[in-house]
């Protein structure tokens, strides 16, 4: 099985280490987005519900950490634009280019740094960092690759960076 | 309100071994698809049941990393309180989470630091499990006061070291 997937092509080893699609925020950060995320998961910390104790801790109202990464997905649709859009668009590529149909993350590791403020506008890039050989798992057999997510505040500061383990992969043949 | 009036969670409260309370959460749809668009997760598999199945081969719509992110932090700083300031966290997914599990988080104190910044860290290992199987686990890196007077979120720049 694992015969049937060609080597790491050269446009992909290329890729390595080099960053990608650099791009900001598409709106600033807003607390309605906080809102739903701590209502998804039932989160009451104070920190974020009650402005005297983020000003008294922070001095701001700020965004859960772990919410880094959902300030850079796009919208799911904008005038203009024509087609799927796609965060993590490198990952995209990747399963494009090495004709992996399937993917899944099958790992993640967050760096947190200054705390993303409301009003902030982020930037970010994604820089592959590795591809395994060929691997077979009971989902599938393709390649493991690791895109780190890199991002900044409008004042350079880094906010935090996001590793992604990812599986690229064909299903088995029925 | 103020920070004196809520839980803070300072270092001489911890021991390592500590067990954090677990937390049990009934998981349908609409906390699937909830946390998925709260994240801005537009991605089928984690709304679309036809999708999931049909192109996903799994069983149903399930919980997306971003989420299961969400999760993890909810359930440490519940433990913490606002004090607690996320460094670093860690995870690997085993296997899904879909409607109808009723998931289950537990923790532990795996080590207790003070880094060369003076900033006292925890290092904990969290999991997700369902019927008794550990789904997703993680290791999350939590800054705490080493008493009353401190503030993790008051460290910037090379005060900060996750």
């Amino acid at each position: 099985m694992s015969d049937e997937i060609a080597a790491i092509p050269q446009e992909v080893l290329d890729l390595i280490g080099l960053p990608q699609y650099e791009e900001e925020t598409e709106f600033d950060i807003e607390m309605g987005y906080v809102y739903n995320t701590l209502a998804a998961v039932q989160n009451g910390n104070p920190l974020y519900w009650d402005r005297a104790i983020a000003q008294e801790l922070v001095g701001a109202q700020i965004a859960p950490p772990t919410m880094l990464s959902v300030w850079f997905r796009p919208h799911y649709w904008s005038p203009g634009f024509e087609g799927e859009r796609t965060a993590l668009q490198s990952h995209f590529d990747l399963k494009r280019i090495m004709h992996l149909p399937e993917a899944i993350i099958g790992g993640n590791e967050c760096v947190f740094g200054a705390p993303v403020k409301m009003g902030d506008k982020l930037k970010t890039h994604q820089i592959l960092r590795s591809v395994s050989d060929v691997k077979t798992t009971r989902v599938g057999t393709g390649r493991f690759w690791v895109i780190d997510v890199e991002s900044y505040n409008q004042d350079g500061e880094h906010v935090g960076t996001d590793s992604y383990n990812c599986f690229g992969y064909r299903r088995p043949a029925k | 309100m103020s920070t004196t009036e809520t839980k803070n969670l300072t270092v001489d409260k911890v021991s390592v071994g500590d067990e954090l309370p677990p937390l049990e959460v009934p998981v349908t749809a609409t906390t699937v698809v909830l946390g998925a668009l709260a994240s801005r997760d537009w991605r089928p598999m984690h709304h679309d049941r036809d999708f999931a199945i049909n192109r996903n081969g799994v069983k149903d719509i399930f919980i997306n990393t971003p989420n299961n992110a969400a999760w993890f932090e909810r359930y440490v700083t519940d433990w913490t309180g606002p004090k607690g300031r996320l460094g670093r966290m860690q995870f690997k997914m085993n296997s899904s989470v879909f409607p109808g599990d009723e998931m289950i988080m537990t923790g532990s104190v795996e080590n207790i630091s003070t880094d060369e910044a003076g900033c006292c860290w925890l290092d904990l290992n969290v999991a997700v499990s369902v019927k008794g199987e550990v789904s997703t686990s993680c290791k999350a890196r939590v800054a705490i006061p080493i008493d009353s007077r401190d503030n993790p979120w008051n460290r910037k720049g090379e005060q900060w070291l996750p």
